[in-house]
C-alpha cells in the first residue's frame, strides 16, 4: 500500500540547537529520503513564504500567510509504499519533527 | 440440536472469523461471510445432521461465500486485491479437520485493539469479533443506540480496510507496547460486566483473558490479568444477598467460588515467577490479599503504593485511602480522600467519604456525603445499599 506521511513541525523547533544537533536532523532525513521503501518527499519552504489562493463571492481572492494558522506547521511529506500501516508507523516513527515536538500524520494514498 | 448449534456458534465464531479475516483480508467481509456460513448451518445441520468437522465447515462455508460476493462486487474485489491479499479466481482451500484450521484469534485481538483505532471502537470490534456479540447487545452494554454502535463497527472496520491496519501480532519488540490497549480492552470488558451484574460480558472477558493467557503463556501481565478476573468474579456470588449489594468485609466467603480463587492465585503466582510487577499483578496481589482473613492491610497499602507510584491515578489513591482506614485509621484516610479534589464527583469519593464520616461518628457530614453518593450512584442497587447505611447512621449525634 501507499501511504503519505504528513510532516507538522513544531515552530521554532530548531532554535537553540547547534550546528552538529542541525546537521543530525538533516541527516536523519537524507536517510530516510534513500530508505527503498521511500518512493517521493520534499521539504516545503517556511510557512512565511506561503500565499493562499481560495474563492471569494466572484472573484479569486489571494491572501498573504498559510491556509490556517496552527500550532504545527505542514513543513513536508514522504511518499512510501508498505505492506501495512505498522510497517509506514515505523518509519513514521524515525522522522526528526516526532521527537521535536511536531507530528507526523499517516495517510492512505487513494486508489487512483 | 438447536443448543447444541449454539454452543458450536459461541465457541467457534472467533476462530471461523479470523480463519476469514486470515484469508480474505477484510473484516467487513469476513464478518459477513461468516454470519452467513452460520445462518446455513442454523438451515441445514438440525436437517443433514451436524458435520463431522463443524469449524471446517463453517470455515469453507465461509470462505465460498466471501468469494460470491467479490465475484458479484468488482468494486470491493479490486480494492482487496489492490492489498495484494486476494485472489477471487483462485479455488477454495478446503480444511479437512477442525485441527486443519489454524488459530488465529491473537491476530483478531491485536488488529481490533490496533492503537489506530478509537478506544471505543477498540472495545466495540473486541465485543463483537471475538465476543460474537450481536451489534445490539454491544450497544445495550455501552448505553448507546443500535444506529451509533452500527457506525461506530462500521467506521473502524472501513479503517482497517483503508488504513492497512495488519491482521498480525506484532513482532517482540513492539509486543510489549502493543499488549497495553489488548489487556485494558479485556478489562473493560470484565469491569462491564462486573460492575452492572452482566455475567455473560465477564464470562466473556475471562474467556479472551483465557485465549490470551493460552498464546502468550510467558507474558506476566497477561497471567495477571486472568487471576485478576477469576479473583474478583470468585466473589460473584457473594457480592449480592437477595438483590442488595454485600461490601466485601461483610460476604459470606462460604459462597465464594473456591477454584476460581485457587485458580487466580496459582495465575498470580506464576505472573509473580515470571517477573510480573506491572499494574495488573499488582491489583490481582490486592485482590488475592484482599481474600485472606484476617486481610493483611499494611501489605495491601505497600501494594497500593506501588501500583500508585506506577499509575499516578487518583482512582487508585482512593482505592489506598481506603486500605489505610484499616492501617492508620479513618481520620488519616478521611484526609486522603478530601485532598483527591480532583476526581470532582467520581461517585466512590463520595461514597469512601461517607463511611469514613461514619466510622468518625460524625454523623451530620456522613448524611450529607451518603446524600451525594446517592445522588451519583448509577444503579438501583448501589442506590439502596448507600440509603441503608445512611439509615444506620446513628440518630443520637
Amino acid at each position: 500500500m501507499r501511504y503519505a506521511l504528513l510532516i507538522n513541525e513544531r515552530p521554532g523547533s530548531y532554535d537553540g540547537l547547534d550546528a552538529a544537533e542541525r546537521a543530525g536532523i538533516t541527516e536523519a532525513y537524507t536517510a530516510l529520503r534513500q530508505d527503498p521503501r521511500v518512493v517521493d518527499g520534499a521539504r516545503l519552504g517556511p510557512a512565511e513564504t506561503a500565499t493562499t489562493v481560495r474563492w471569494g463571492h466572484d472573484e479569486l481572492l489571494i491572501t498573504d500567510g498559510p491556509f490556517a494558522d496552527t500550532k504545527e506547521v505542514f513543513g513536508g511529506y514522504y511518499l512510501v509504499e508498505a505492506p501495512d500501516l505498522d510497517a509506514a508507523l515505523e518509519l513514521a516513527g524515525r522522522i526528526p519533527a516526532v521527537r521535536l515536538g511536531g507530528s507526523v500524520e499517516i495517510r492512505p494514498v487513494a486508489a487512483p | 440440536m438447536a443448543p447444541a448449534l449454539e454452543d458450536v456458534f459461541r465457541s467457534e465464531w472467533a476462530r471461523v472469523l479470523a480463519a476469514l479475516v486470515s484469508f480474505c483480508g477484510d473484516v467487513d467481509l469476513a464478518e459477513d461471510a461468516a454470519g452467513e456460513a452460520f445462518a446455513v448451518a442454523a438451515r441445514r445441520w438440525p436437517v443433514d445432521g451436524p458435520p463431522e468437522h463443524p469449524r471446517a465447515w463453517l470455515v469453507t462455508a465461509g470462505r465460498r461465500r466471501a468469494l460470491d460476493r467479490l465475484r458479484r462486487d468488482r468494486v470491493l474485489a479490486d480494492k482487496l486485491r489492490r492489498l495484494d491479499r486476494l485472489r477471487p479466481e483462485e479455488d477454495v482451500p478446503v480444511p479437512g479437520t477442525d485441527a486443519a484450521v489454524p488459530d488465529e484469534r491473537l491476530e483478531l485481538l491485536f488488529l481490533c485493539c490496533h492503537p489506530a483505532l478509537a478506544p471505543e471502537a477498540q472495545v466495540a470490534l473486541t465485543l463483537r469479533s471475538l465476543g460474537g456479540l450481536e451489534t445490539p447487545e454491544i450497544a445495550r452494554a455501552f448505553l448507546t443506540s443500535e444506529e451509533t454502535m452500527k457506525r461506530r463497527l462500521t467506521r473502524a472496520r472501513t479503517k482497517i480496510r483503508e488504513a492497512g491496519i495488519p491482521f498480525a501480532v506484532p513482532d517482540r519488540p513492539r509486543l510489549a507496547g502493543r499488549l497495553a490497549p489488548v489487556l485494558a480492552v479485556i478489562y473493560l470488558v470484565f469491569n462491564q460486566g462486573y460492575g452492572d451484574g452482566r455475567v455473560d460480558m465477564a464470562a466473556e472477558a475471562i474467556r479472551l483473558g483465557r485465549v490470551l493467557a493460552d498464546l502468550l503463556p510467558e507474558e506476566p501481565e497477561v497471567l495477571a490479568l486472568l487471576a485478576l478476573m477469576l479473583l474478583h468474579d470468585s466473589r460473584r456470588a457473594a457480592r449480592h444477598l437477595d438483590g442488595e449489594l454485600v461490601p466485601l468485609a461483610e460476604q459470606d466467603r462460604r459462597r465464594w467460588d473456591p477454584d476460581a480463587l485457587a485458580e487466580g492465585r496459582a495465575l498470580l503466582a506464576r505472573a509473580e515467577r515470571a517477573g510480573g510487577d506491572g499494574p495488573y499483578a499488582i491489583q490481582a496481589a490486592v485482590a488475592a490479599r484482599q481474600t485472606e482473613d484476617p486481610v493483611d492491610w499494611p501489605a495491601v497499602v505497600a501494594l497500593y503504593d506501588r501500583l500508585l507510584r506506577l499509575t499516578r491515578s487518583p482512582v487508585v489513591a482512593l482505592n489506598r485511602a481506603v486500605a489505610v482506614a484499616e492501617v492508620d485509621g479513618p481520620a488519616r484516610a478521611l484526609r486522603i480522600v478530601d485532598d483527591l479534589e480532583i476526581l470532582g464527583d467520581y461517585r466512590y469519593r463520595h461514597s469512601t467519604r461517607a463511611e469514613l464520616l461514619r466510622r468518625l461518628r460524625d454523623t451530620t457530614a456522613a448524611r450529607a456525603a451518603y446524600d451525594r453518593a446517592i445522588g451519583l450512584a448509577t444503579t438501583a442497587a448501589e442506590r439502596r445499599f448507600l440509603a441503608r447505611r445512611r439509615a444506620g447512621l446513628d440518630p443520637s449525634e
